[in-house]
């Protein structure tokens, strides 16, 4: 069983942290593949076959999406840095200067946001399942 | 910023991370229900409630040839326990002081979670919230005399769930006096109360403030559904002259899906599982 995509040992994460984490393996991997097909779209120059590989890419753009739309979900903080950089005209890194500002200011994460220790940005204590960790 | 203005509180990052810290060591051996229950979330301050797929049909048609349903829903609950610190100690504590008073917070710790385990135990009845003992139908077995003999008890509990077609693992959730006699008592010949009952059970004995009595109950899960909208987080409430105002907040419901899956052993001297 693949367990690369965890840094801390599985058994002692939540389950929700293990999803996040295996979407979040997913979402690199969708990225990766991506470049690959520029790459080889770059360099093809039989049509039929360049058709294949812009119909492949495709299905990636949309897994990529459909990952980022989950992690986004399940992290307000993370959505809310997104919101102030995606689908913006202007530069993007003031843009996302100003988006990372706006959300520390809002105190929700860091120090001063609480000790949140779950993937959806929720600012608490991180006590959650207490059942998991007695199993 | 977010409504536990933690932001606005004039304390430092340490400091809170040193409330933060104090708050956890105390709720966390205090939150016993939760090493019994299944946990959801926690899915945020804005969630409001649990869906429970089922509705209730109204009476009043909105238009000719159309009926309408409304959906059933479990309001989440918020408990609150407010606590306070003197300006004194928190100076002390930036002062690099290891010994600060703390003792309203760590009060509001167990109040706050011996509410969370009554809740889930002994139910709720204004916020909704059935608890486990409520709910259970079968016929009670009471905790009788001497501890010598709870294990006998406590397989009966679990031969009871086990002719329903509950499967264990079992736990057991014991009022903190029983559970202190539990760890106390031997039985003739010297072997301990706590490792029979755990091996009778094959799941945890679990010490949970709040409740009288005990609870014998499946941990396979499916059972009892705890679900956390807000998890439990230290807010600031204001600053005063001498103190500093804070409280313990958390928003959950909780419903039982599987009546018979627990059984009450209720206390002798109260024949009643509840706060």
């Amino acid at each position: 069983m693949g367990v690369d995509q965890y840094h801390e040992p599985p058994a002692e994460l939540s389950a929700e942290t293990r999803t996040f984490a295996r979407l979040s393996a997913s979402l690199t991997e969708e990225s990766e593949a991506i470049g690959w097909y520029a790459q080889r779209l770059a360099l093809e120059s039989d049509p039929e076959a360049r058709a294949i590989m812009r119909d492949a890419q495709g299905e990636e753009f949309k897994h990529f999406c459909m990952d980022l739309e989950f992690l986004l979900r399940k992290t307000p903080v993370w959505r809310e840095i997104a919101q102030g950089i995606l689908f913006q005209a202007g530069n993007i890194v003031e843009h996302g200067e100003a988006a990372e500002a706006a959300a520390e200011g809002g105190g929700s994460h860091g120090p001063a946001g609480g000790t949140d220790r779950s993937p959806d940005g929720s600012v608490s204590l991180g006590i959650g399942s207490l059942k998991e960790r007695l199993a | 910023m977010n409504h536990l203005l933690r932001s606005l509180a004039p304390i430092t990052d340490a400091t809170w991370s040193v409330l933060d810290r104090e708050a956890t060591d105390h709720l966390v051996p205090a939150l016993g229900a939760r090493r019994l229950v299944d946990f959801s979330g926690p899915h945020g301050w804005q969630h409001s409630a649990t869906n429970l797929g089922r509705t209730t049909p109204l009476t009043a048609d909105p238009a000719v040839g159309v009926t309408a349903a409304q959906r059933k829903v479990l309001p989440l609950i918020e408990l609150r326990s407010a606590f306070r610190v003197a300006r004194a100690e928190l100076a002390d504590l930036e002062r690099g002081a290891l010994e600060v008073n703390l003792a309203d917070l760590d009060e509001a710790a167990r109040c706050i979670a011996s509410a969370e385990n009554t809740a889930i135990f002994a139910g709720f009845a204004p916020a909704g919230i059935t608890g486990i003992a409520q709910a259970s139908p079968h016929a009670p077995i009471p905790l009788g005399g001497e501890c010598e003999h709870y294990p006998a008890q406590v397989a009966k509990a679990a031969e009871v769930l086990l002719r329903a077609g509950i499967a264990g693992p079992y736990g057991i959730a014991l009022s903190p006096a029983d559970y202190t006699r539990v760890v106390e008592t031997t039985e003739h010949g010297g072997y301990p109360i706590f490792e029979h009952l755990s091996r009778i059970l094959g799941g945890p004995i679990v010490r949970v403030p709040g409740l009288g009595g005990a609870v014998v109950l499946s941990l396979r899960g499916g059972d009892f559904l705890f679900e956390s909208g807000q998890d439990l987080s230290v807010g600031f409430e204001r600053s005063g002259d001498t103190h500093v105002h804070f409280y313990l907040e958390e928003s959950f419901s909780f419903r039982v899906t599987t009546p018979e899956a627990a059984l009450v052993l209720p206390a002798p001297h109260t024949l009643r599982v509840g706060g």
